[in-house]
Parts: C-alpha cells; structure tokens; sequence
C-alpha cells in the first residue's frame, strides 16, 4: 500500500499500519472531541473502539477517512501524514480503506450490483473483471442472489452485506466499520461480526467502532475504550467497560 | 480515462436522467419554458428588424444636377460612379430628364399631359440613391451637396430620423428583454438544478467516502444536465418551428393592409441564428449549473 506524500518519512515498526500522535481535534463548539489520543493499530489486528455516545468514536473514524484534520498532533497511516495529504490526494488514499457505516450509506436507486461495482469503477477496473469480481464478492457475503435487487427492497442485514462488499471489493488493508450492527437485530449483528472476523483471518486490518456491548464482549478482541475523548483502556481481548 | 469509463460515465449520464425522472422533467421544462419565450420574442425581434431595413431599402437620396451637368452625359456618369462607390451606398438608379417627365405625366397628369410640346423637365435628370443603413443619410448628403454640378438634393430627415430611431429602440429593447429573460432563465433553471443536486448530496457523499475523484464524481451529473439542457432547448425550436407558419398566417390574414408592409422572415432564416443559439444556451445552462451545484458537495 502505497498513497500520499512522504516528504517527511516517520520510521514506525514495520507491522505498526496506523499511529494517533498526541491526537486532539476542537469543534468550534467547544470541548474537544479528542483530547491527545495516542493509538498504534498493528497490520492484521481486529480492534474494537468502545464508548458512548460523544466519547469521540465517531471524530476517529471520520479523521481517519480524512474527513477531519487534527486540531493538534498526527495520525499516519502506512507511514503516510494524513494532514500533510493534499485535497486530490484524499481520493486516492480512501481507496485503501474500506468503509462500512451504520446507516449502509448505499445509492438507493442502484442496484446491489452497481452499488458493489462503483468501487471498481471508480478505480479504473476493467468491465470483464467488474463482472467477474462482483459476483464473487456478493457470493462471499452471501448475496449472490440478489444482485439486481435495489436496496430498499433488502433487510437491514443484507443492506450492511452490500456495503461489506462494496468496502472489501478493492481488497483494502484496512475496513473501518462504524457502528456497523447499530440498525441491525442481534442475529444479523452476530452474523456480521462472524463476516468481520472471516475478513481480519483473511488478513485484513479491522477496526469497528461500537457501543454495542454483547457484540464485543461475544468477540474477545482488543478493545479501545474512549471516554470524552480520551482513550482510558486499551486491551487484548478486552470486554466492554461500562461507564458507571 | 479509460475509454470503459468514459462510456460508463455517459451512461450514467444518460440513466441518471431516467432515475430521476421528476427533476428531469422539471429541469426540462423549466428550461424549455424559459428558452421558449426567449425564442418567442426573438422571432419577433427578427421580424421587426427585417421590417424596419425593408423600409429602409425603399427610401432613397434624389440628386438634381446644373443644366451643364445634365447637358454632358459622360460627367453624368463620372459623378454617378463616383456615388455608387461610397460606403453608404446600397444601390443607385439613373433618371433621365425624359423619364421624369413620363414618370410625372402618368403619376399627376394623365390626359392633361397633351397639350406640352416640350418636357418642361428638361433639366431633371437625377440619381435616385438607396442607402444601406438609413442612419449614414446625413453623411451622404452632406457628401453631395458638395459635389461640383450638383443643383439640389432631395431628401426626407424624418423618415430618417424615424427609421433609425426605430432601429435604436428595438436594438436597446431587444438587448434588455434578452438580457432579463436569460437573467431569469438561468436563475429559475439553476433553482431547480440545485434542489435536484441538493436531492442527491448523499448520493455524492458516499462516493466520495468510497474513493471517487471529483472528476468521476462530477461527469455524470454534467453529461446528465447538458442532456437536460439540449433537450430542454430542442422543445421550444420545435414547438416555434411548428407555430410560427401559422401564426404568420394568422396576422397576415386579420391585417390584409399590412402585408404589403409587413414582409415576415421565413422561418428557415430564424433558425439560422435561433437553433445554435438555443441550443448553446441550453447546454451552457445545463453545463454551468451542474459544475458549480455539484461544486458545493464535493467536499466530503
């Protein structure tokens, strides 16, 4: 993997794939939403970030798209600076993340085909591979049937299928979920959790941000729990850590 | 751009168009509505401004010359090439002395005209001169009046006056309706491109999280609204180019008089100017709306 600008190349340890500096980030509004985060994700982790609502989960995430810049400190990814990433770089560094949101985030008058094939569109991949690729991601995810459904005509679980694969589809390093069983039931929660972890074998970095208790203490993977935007524990097979 | 995507691009464009079905519609005819009264008045304009140069064709500079003048043909013709070949003029037509005395006698006297021997119009031969542009009449009199042999120009300042005034106001006019009839088209066409764009903000959004470049974000939406402002544009020059031969028939009929005044254009001349220029506006609205709409979303 290899994006962005690298006029000032930090050495990290060769497995070390993404590194919060001493990360804050202010909204205008006021408090920060992150408070000097430092966090080191190793290549291949499963990584669960913990907290309630407006601990800073979702201020992660959206810095780590690049959404956001940090207020103070660095975050890099594969050795990249994200604030040193010009605006026409972004693009071409998103590509190596997969994303997957609570609310599916997928083109609602597309097709399950066409809204798993923009990712490779958007990357210059042939046609003959697009149809040959797409089918067999939706295969993985257990869609293959539904190709030509449009997503209002899916469950809840089978919409979240869809995104995993429009976000896997690209063989990313790294998939960044958030919230990804909010609107789903408990079967289809576990059922996408299952995925995840067929995905982070496979050799994928995964990092799901969640409040979502059963689900993570079910997993027994590291977990990040953030609290009003400091990171208070940080453990190998952790659980959930109540706020109380 | 691989050329996949190229093709991929227009046909998204293309279903874009269908997938929205409603927007569309609206854009269209929101822009056809729009370029329909622009097309509308500028047939008029047209009309108008034919009208105008066909009355200025028919008036003409009379120029009267000495008795030694109309006595020596040769410097007759000398001055009479000498003005043809001024930039004011259009055309010029030589009256002999005989000729404007049987022009007289058939105009005035009819019978009465028998009992003159001798053309009492002797000294009478003139030029009568069209001009190309009524309003380059006062240099060209002032011009022959100080010809050598020139006895006396005829000329008529208010019917000058009168058709170059006519011609300044429908040009003043024509440029302010234009201008406000395109003010209001872009600003209604660009009202309805940006709710239709704002529709679609999440749209963008999610390919913008997925990796798109601003490029592949924006091309279909461009192809889709150039699309929509071609089409938007064809409506109108068909409906005009079906109505305008019969609405001609209709004022030709109800104002009989006129019509020896009234010398309409034939529509094939009207879309010389009209069809390029419709259709320049409608893609260029469509082309400009979407670049700077989906401008606004882009930074995700």
């Amino acid at each position: 993997m290899a994006f962005g600008r690298r006029k000032k190349v930090k050495t990290f340890a060769e497995d070390e794939l993404i590194v919060f500096e001493n990360v804050t980030k202010t909204y205008s509004t006021g408090a920060p939403a992150l408070n000097g985060v430092n966090l080191k994700i190793k290549k291949g982790e499963f990584v669960f970030i913990v907290g309630d609502s407006g601990s800073g989960k979702s201020t992660l995430i959206k810095l780590l798209l690049r959404e956001l810049i940090p207020t103070d400190g660095e975050i890099y990814v594969n050795g990249a600076r994200l604030s040193k990433l010009r605006r026409r770089q972004v693009p071409k560094y998103r590509r190596n993340l997969g994303v997957v949101f609570q609310d599916f985030r997928l083109i609602k008058n597309w097709s399950v085909y066409e809204n798993v094939a923009f990712a490779q569109r958007i990357v210059q991949t042939p046609n003959r591979l697009i149809k040959r690729n797409v089918p067999a991601i939706l295969s993985i995810v257990g869609l293959a049937s539904k190709y030509k459904a449009k997503p209002v005509q899916l469950s809840g679980g089978e919409q979240q299928r869809v995104a995993m694969a429009r976000a896997l589809i690209n063989k990313p390093p790294i998939l960044l979920c958030d919230e990804p069983t909010g609107n789903l039931d408990p079967k289809n929660s576990l059922e996408i959790m299952k995925l995840l972890d067929q995905i982070n074998k496979r050799g994928t970095t995964v990092i799901v941000v969640t409040h979502d208790k059963e689900i993570v203490n079910e997993m027994q993977k590291r977990v990040v729990t953030v609290r009003k935007g400091v990171i208070v524990s940080d453990e190998e097979k952790g659980g959930y850590i109540d706020e109380d | 751009m691989r050329i996949s995507s190229f093709f991929y691009t227009i046909k998204q464009g293309i279903k874009n168009i269908f997938r929205n079905a409603l927007f569309s519609l609206a854009s269209i005819a929101t822009i056809s509505s729009c370029l329909l009264l622009f097309g509308i008045f500028f047939a008029v304009i047209m009309n108008f401004q034919n009208i105008v140069k066909t009355a200025e064709e028919g008036v003409a500079v009379t120029v009267f010359f000495t008795d030694e003048v109309c006595a020596d043909d040769t410097r007759m013709k000398e001055i009479g090439d000498i003005i043809a070949s001024r930039a004011e003029v259009s055309r010029i037509v030589f009256v002999s002395a005989d000729q404007a005395w049987e022009d007289f006698k058939e105009d005035y006297l009819g019978e009465y005209s028998e009992g003159f021997t001798e053309n009492p119009l002797a000294g009478s031969a003139n030029y009568q001169i069209y001009l190309k542009d009524i309003a380059g009449q006062d240099s060209l009199v002032a011009y022959l009046k100080s010809v050598p042999g020139v006895r006396e120009v005829n000329y008529s300042q208010v019917t000058a006056d009168a058709l170059s005034g006519a011609n300044n106001m429908i040009s003043y006019v024509s440029i302010g309706i234009i201008g406000i009839l395109l003010a209001v088209s872009i600003f209604l066409i660009s009202n309805t491109v940006m709710m239709g764009i704002s529709i679609r903000k999440e749209e963008i959004g999610i390919m913008k999280y997925v990796g798109a470049t601003d490029f592949f974000v924006r091309a279909p939406f461009v192809v889709e609204s150039l699309l929509i402002g071609l089409i938007g544009a064809a409506i109108p020059i068909g409906i005009i180019n079906f109505v305008y031969d019969k609405a001609l028939g209709i004022v030709q009929g109800k104002f009989t008089v006129l019509n020896d005044i009234l010398k309409f254009l034939p529509i094939e001349t009207i879309n010389h100017t009209l069809i390029p220029l419709s259709l320049a506006i409608g893609a260029g609205i469509g082309f400009l709306g979407s670049i700077v709409t989906v401008r606004k979303h882009l930074k995700v």
